[in-house]
């Protein structure tokens, strides 16, 4: 149990720490994204906006949404949401402790994108250079053009390429001002952001720590619990397992010494464990119809006492039987119910 | 228990490293950030003062609130500040003590921030080139004031058609990072003075308060530390009873409803233990729905009845 309490304590006092990490990953993952993507505003009058402001709202969600797919504890959460009350309350209050941290974490690549984006400006760029104030910044006194033309002319200011509005507006001029606004909307992003995350963080100890400390306790609770009980069901399955292939060894033995009708050989005692595991199987032609026995008529996946010789007819060639329901050898050993 | 002492004791002789390697990278992030931030002066009238002190306090309020964020000694110092007395009084001292060490650490990418600004001199050129006095300038000197506010906007911006190749320019220019430099240096001088003198003079005050306001400080966080960790291993203690508890049940309501007596085979004596009665896929079956739909109740103390 040594091992496993290793384990387990390093789980415990690193799960925050791995899922911090995963956060963390996430984040400059998608500042990476963000500058390996190749953003080409389309200039277009009506086209600008939807392109400027998908580039800036789509991906966040996207990455919330990863967000909590990477994150191991939402089958966890779902699991005890919906699972049925039986002998055990469920605790609202630990249902949403556990959504809390989860929603927590995944928010922080969401608003790591839209900082970056809305910091670097192209975007709101974009989306909003057909709003230009062209009477303040511009040349009010350009021979007059339809607004039609007035917002195709403005529209591809982010395209400096292809600009012709020169002498209505500057173009550096145009994209100076949108890159300020967007970079103090940004930088106001980010305050409101992180003061959100400091009254959060600050504010629960004044108001509500003895429940939080017992909705911490009985999530990590509930966590630990569904790791043993899935180590403890491998370790059941492993010795299951063992048991089932060691009858059925024990079984082909069997059926070999009555097929041949002669005493099993008994091993010298010197020879110790070594023979013990071979279990009676000594040459190549027996061992490779136990192979094709494993293969074409696998035990029931019942273990039945020791001492019954319950081979599965493999020595006469026999067709393989399932039997659905363990036989029936011993009357006094057990009776089904 | 071995295991649990060394642990504590790295985190003792650590927690303040661990501490002062935040407040460090903070101040390493501050100026990357920095560099990488691209700064575009509006190059407007009424928009530069706004941007450039913008761009000079508001993420130094960020990078504060983000200190104290990541700084763990936050909450602990919070909680024992709203705590209710109990049985153990509470020390101001001690209180003062964990927020004057927060909020000195927490200051320094802020300090960090406002300092490159300074030495860079972009922000101050930004915010105050439409104040300067025309009058000094050769190249402003005769013009109506709106003109003249409209050409002193466009300062900052060195690749504007009106502003290419203007000597004028290029003197207010380095007017303004002269003096953005110089305050940049003196802020830096007097801070290092300030902390020099503070780190000097402090054994001349008070020092048996501070010692003992260090000692309980540390005291609380290792409490705190030592708390999480006993209540992790105990709902692992838990968890294991409880699972053993229900495989134990389930056992007995196998052999209440099969009647098989226990059987004596020697060499399967280790791993019958471990299958704990459950030797078929029906059962196993069983007992994988029994735990989805039932789980056991909280409540470890049937365990040891049985």
């Amino acid at each position: 149990m040594d091992k496993f309490r290793m384990i387990f304590q390093f789980f415990q006092s690193n799960q925050e720490s791995f899922m911090n990490g995963i956060c963390g990953i996430m984040a400059l993952a998608s500042t990476q994204m963000y500058s390996a993507f190749d953003f080409n505003c389309p200039c277009l009058p009506h086209y600008n906006l939807a392109y400027g402001l998908g580039i800036l709202l789509v991906p966040p969600f996207i990455l919330f949404l990863l967000g909590f797919v990477l994150n191991n504890n939402i089958s966890m959460l779902a699991e005890e949401w919906r699972r049925p009350q039986g002998q055990r309350g469920k605790d609202p209050a630990v249902l949403r402790y556990m959504f809390c941290s989860m929603a927590q974490r995944a928010m922080i690549a969401p608003a790591v994108w839209v900082s970056v984006t809305l910091l670097d400006g192209k975007c709101i760029t974009c989306a909003f250079c057909t709003s230009v104030p062209v009477e303040s910044l511009g040349n009010a006194s350009y021979p007059r053009l339809s607004q039609g033309e007035i917002l195709r002319v403005l529209a591809r200011i982010p395209c400096k390429e292809i600009y012709n509005g020169q002498q209505l507006i500057a173009n550096e001029v145009a994209i100076r001002y949108l890159r300020c606004i967007s970079q103090a909307l940004g930088w106001c992003f980010v305050l409101l952001m992180t003061t959100l995350a400091f009254l959060v963080r600050s504010l629960r100890p004044c108001f509500s720590q003895a429940a939080f400390l017992k909705s911490r306790y009985w999530s990590h609770y509930i966590d630990i619990e569904r790791k043993l009980f899935d180590e403890t069901c491998a370790e059941h399955a492993r010795s299951f397992a063992k048991v089932c292939i060691q009858q059925f060894f024990e079984g082909v033995s069997m059926d070999l010494v009555a097929s041949h009708c002669h005493l099993p050989r008994k091993a010298p005692a010197n020879a110790g464990e070594a023979a013990e595991k071979l279990l009676g199987i000594t040459d190549q032609g027996t061992m490779n119809m136990a192979l094709k026995s494993w293969h074409r008529c696998k035990p029931p996946l019942h273990l039945h006492p020791p001492a019954l010789p319950t081979g599965n007819g493999w020595a006469e060639g026999q067709p393989c039987t399932h039997p659905s329901v363990p036989r029936r050898e011993t009357a006094a050993y057990y009776s089904w119910v | 228990m071995d295991r649990f002492r060394m642990i504590f004791q790295y985190f003792q002789s650590n927690s303040e490293s661990v501490m002062n390697g935040i407040c460090g990278l903070l101040a390493l992030a501050s100026v990357k950030m920095y560099t990488s931030f691209d700064f575009s002066c509006p190059c407007l009238p009424q928009y530069n003062m706004a941007y450039g002190l913008g761009i000079m306090f508001m993420p130094p309020v960020i990078l504060f609130l983000c200190g104290l964020i990541l700084n763990r000694q936050s909450l602990v110092m919070l909680e024992e500040w709203r705590r209710p007395p109990g049985h153990r009084k509470k020390d101001r001292a001690v209180i003062r003590y964990m927020c004057s060490s927060i909020v000195q650490r927490a200051m320094v990418a802020p300090v960090v921030w406002i300092i490159v600004t300074l030495l860079d001199g972009k922000c101050l050129i930004c915010a105050f080139s439409g104040s300067m006095d025309p009058e000094k300038f050769v190249g402003f000197a005769n013009m109506s004031t709106a003109q003249v506010q409209q050409l002193l906007a466009k300062v900052p911006c060195k690749d504007d058609e009106l502003m290419r190749n203007n000597t004028s320019r290029r003197a207010v220019s380095r007017y303004l990072r002269c003096c953005s430099q110089a305050l940049g240096w003196s802020i830096l001088l007097i801070l290092i003075i300030a902390a020099f003198l503070a780190r000097w003079l402090r054994p001349c005050f008070n020092q048996a308060t501070l010692l003992q306001a260090r000692h309980w400080s540390n005291y609380i966080d290792i409490e705190q530390k030592i708390f999480e960790e006993t209540c992790c291993e105990h709902s692992r203690l838990f968890a294991h009873k409880c699972i053993l508890h229900f495989f134990e049940s389930m056992r007995e309501e196998i052999k209440r409803h099969s009647f098989s007596l226990p059987r004596e085979g020697e060499g399967a004596k280790g791993e019958e233990d471990l299958l704990r009665g459950i030797t078929d896929q029906d059962r196993v079956n069983k007992l994988l729905k029994m735990w989805y739909h039932e789980k056991p109740p909280l409540d470890v103390s049937q365990a040891h009845q049985r």
